[in-house]
């Protein structure tokens, strides 16, 4: 179920027959989305208590929120990959880190752009860094789809093996082709810096990444439960056989969901490698285990239970990443096992055939 | 008797029986026959590598499940061990107290990862472990006044395994050192663990196992609780693991995370299984040992290819020995489609038609 506050109506849902009782709406389930002011209600009760001024959790939510919509951007490809054709791309961190050079590569001669201190031309610059990186992980991903998963379809065993090789070959190809000493990844000039409101630190990357991620999240909303595409990829992700023998080619949809899905990846890891301002060859391998957290926790297939996921991951990442930073990561294992003893299918289970 | 000391589990070919003979004998004589310091540390690392793969092995290969755990485990055995060495001194109590205490912990953590992962489907199991173990490894090299962080820790090992311990003068062979007596610790340790390890994968246990790996709806229908074998399996695997790590502490008298948890030595395991063969326990010594040859011999043999390709650029790049796990990741997608019973399913072939 993609998108899980709504139901998710059968084809032709909208249009009733003369007399026929409308299809009852399933129950919209809102509960896992309370665990987000939860947490931070949470987090802010703690830190008034450890004597954190407030300014510093306002200023951890937001960039909580920035790298949750990071890891929704890069996680929701892979999410959607596994609920349509049931493929679980260990390689999915290959396309973050090819992604995130192929920008690094673009933007090096558009050097004046971004040290212009102006902000359409920086904009421009990341623009066509990040669409070269979306265009060359979408090819990428469909010769990895051609080649490397076609043949070991429903086997899942060999998937995870072959994808994890191929996430192998892909790092030291990139240490081939660029080399595997770290790279800077300097942010456009007008970007840099943080806007000030009152003793609230906002940085500016931080507002373009919640605007993207927004934005992707939304198209991809609307794609899916507005478009004849998306409700071939619904149907599909519910039951492919059904979908195909309609007559419609589940294969190429596969491919088209698989490109878009690595594009998307490439996209995140090219924010993502901003964010962090350098890019070595292992970013994939760092960001994969925070994603794989998110998409279990949010139901594997499910793209809404994806962005909630994102965003109690990236919250919890920050918030514990500022009190106790040690433990970190350990944080976001105990929330992840927290959650799967209150629904062991993640928060949005995707119901399948 | 040799068919009850392999629990009936031959290796059904005659050429396999031969290499793993041979493998076996080069072994047992390596202080022997090579004096270099080199290649017994290298045997040593085959006795300990083939324990690790013979464990990883019975969930990858007999089991059906994938984990990335494993180095998780295999270290916690070696900081069990030398923690326990680093902190409360060099005896054979401190040695049992911290493996026995390494194996516990580890024991407890595979069997929650099963239960959490397990329970609703197996394919969590693949993306829990590779969470859980790359943040043990970040844990470990968090709290370094503990662990020694990225350095790891030296310690001493008790005197009978230094190498300044001499048992006897021998007319031929010569001085019999701590050294020598650590190296067949370790190997007599690592037969012994092995020969346990088919033990269980002959038994009714391990026939459930595979089973549950062919068809785990059928298995489970004929009234086998598939979440209980499979956790089961992933908790001995980890013990023995937990086991590889103390012995491999014990013979490089160190511990770290390059050594023991880092995700390379994953891959290493990974390639061993599938080019030794998944599903066989003889796989493991074959992979294994071809393996660790390969890293320390292969890697100088691209050496002297990237030299002398050194005037045309991309090749130099591709053949330098830091690429090697380029070939190799290359070799195990492709062992993965064509070969994926490796080496020893394909040695069996010709035997299993005719018989």
């Amino acid at each position: 179920m993609p998108n899980a506050g709504e139901p998710v109506p059968a084809s032709g849902g909208e249009e009733q027959l003369d007399g026929a009782a409308p299809i009852p709406r399933a129950p919209g389930d809102y509960l896992p989305v309370l665990l987000l002011p939860g947490l931070a209600v949470g987090a802010l009760a703690i830190m008034t208590w450890q004597g954190v001024p407030f300014s510093t959790w306002v200023t951890l939510t937001i960039a909580a929120l920035a790298m949750g919509m990071m890891i929704f951007v890069i996680a929701s490809g892979l999410t959607l990959v596994f609920g349509l054709m049931d493929v679980l791309n260990f390689g999915h961190g290959a396309f973050i880190a090819v992604g995130a050079y192929l920008a690094m590569t673009t933007l090096i001669p558009l050097a004046g752009w971004v040290e212009a201190n102006s902000l359409p031309l920086n904009l421009l610059a990341l623009g066509l860094a990040m669409l070269v990186a979306m265009l060359g992980t979408g090819a990428i991903g469909l010769a990895f789809e051609r080649v490397i998963i076609m043949p070991v379809y429903g086997q899942h065993l060999k998937q995870i093996l072959i994808t994890t090789g191929g996430l192998i070959v892909a790092e030291q190809l990139i240490h081939v082709v660029w080399g595997g000493d770290q790279k800077p990844m300097p942010l456009p000039t007008a970007l840099r810096g943080a806007i000030v409101i009152g003793n609230i630190a906002l940085e500016k990357f931080r507002l373009l990444a919640v605007a993207i991620g927004l934005i992707i999240f939304l198209a991809m909303l609307v794609v899916l439960n507005r478009s004849k595409l998306g409700l071939l990829i619904r149907a599909g992700v519910e039951n492919g056989e059904m979908v195909e023998a309609l007559g419609y080619r589940i294969r190429r949809l596969f491919a088209l969901v698989f490109v878009a899905g690595s594009a998307l990846a490439g996209l995140g890891g090219t924010l993502w490698a901003l964010y962090r301002e350098t890019l070595t060859a292992s970013i994939g391998s760092e960001v994969i285990v925070l994603v794989f957290i998110v998409i279990i926790i949010g139901g594997l297939g499910s793209v809404g239970g994806c962005f909630l996921g994102a965003l109690l991951v990236a919250q919890m990442a920050n918030y514990t990443g500022y009190l106790a930073p040690k433990v970190a990561i350990a944080s976001n294992i105990l929330l992840m096992v927290g959650i799967l003893m209150w629904r062991p299918q993640g928060l949005y289970p995707v119901a399948k055939r | 008797m040799l068919r009850a000391i392999l629990s009936d589990d031959l290796p059904r070919s005659r050429l396999l029986s031969a290499v793993l003979l041979a493998i076996v004998l080069l072994l047992a004589l390596a202080p022997l026959l090579f004096g270099g310091a080199q290649a017994i540390n290298t045997a040593a690392k085959i006795c300990v590598f083939i324990v690790l793969v013979a464990s990883y092995d019975l969930l990858l290969g007999y089991t059906g499940i994938v984990s990335f755990a494993h180095t998780m485990f295999y270290g916690l055995g070696g900081y069990g061990v030398g923690l326990a060495l680093y902190g409360w001194g060099a005896s054979w109590t401190v040695v049992g107290t911290g493996l026995a205490i390494a194996i516990i912990t580890g024991i407890a953590l595979a069997f929650l990862i099963g239960l959490f992962s397990l329970r609703v489907r197996a394919i969590f199991f693949a993306m829990i472990t590779l969470a859980v173990a790359s943040a043990f490894a970040i844990m470990a090299a968090q709290f370094s006044e503990f662990t020694g962080g990225e350095d790891g820790r030296s310690f001493r090992v008790p005197e009978l395994l230094r190498p300044a311990y001499t048992l006897t003068e021998l007319p031929i062979i010569g001085a019999i050192t701590g050294r020598t007596l650590a190296y067949y610790l370790v190997f007599v340790a690592a037969v012994l663990l092995f020969l346990a390890a088919l033990r269980i994968v002959n038994s009714p246990f391990g026939r459930v196992l595979q089973a549950i790996r062919e068809n785990d709806f059928r298995a489970e229908a004929l009234g086998y609780r598939t979440v209980g074998y499979r956790i089961a399996a992933n908790c001995i695997a980890a013990a023995m693991a937990v086991l590889a790590g103390g012995l491999n502490a014990l013979w490089l008298r160190y511990t770290g995370p390059d050594t023991t948890l880092s995700f390379s030595i994953m891959v290493d395991i990974l390639l061993m299984v599938v080019i030794g063969g998944m599903g066989t326990m003889y796989g493991a010594v074959l992979g294994a040992s071809l393996f660790v040859l390969a890293q320390n011999y292969l890697q100088k043999l691209m050496a002297t290819a990237a030299q002398a390709a050194e005037a045309v650029p991309v090749i130099a790049q591709v053949l330098h020995p830091d690429r090697w796990l380029l070939w190799l990741g290359i070799l195990f997608v492709l062992s993965v489609y064509f070969f994926p019973a490796g080496i020893v399913g394909k040695l069996r072939q010709p035997t299993a038609s005719g018989s």
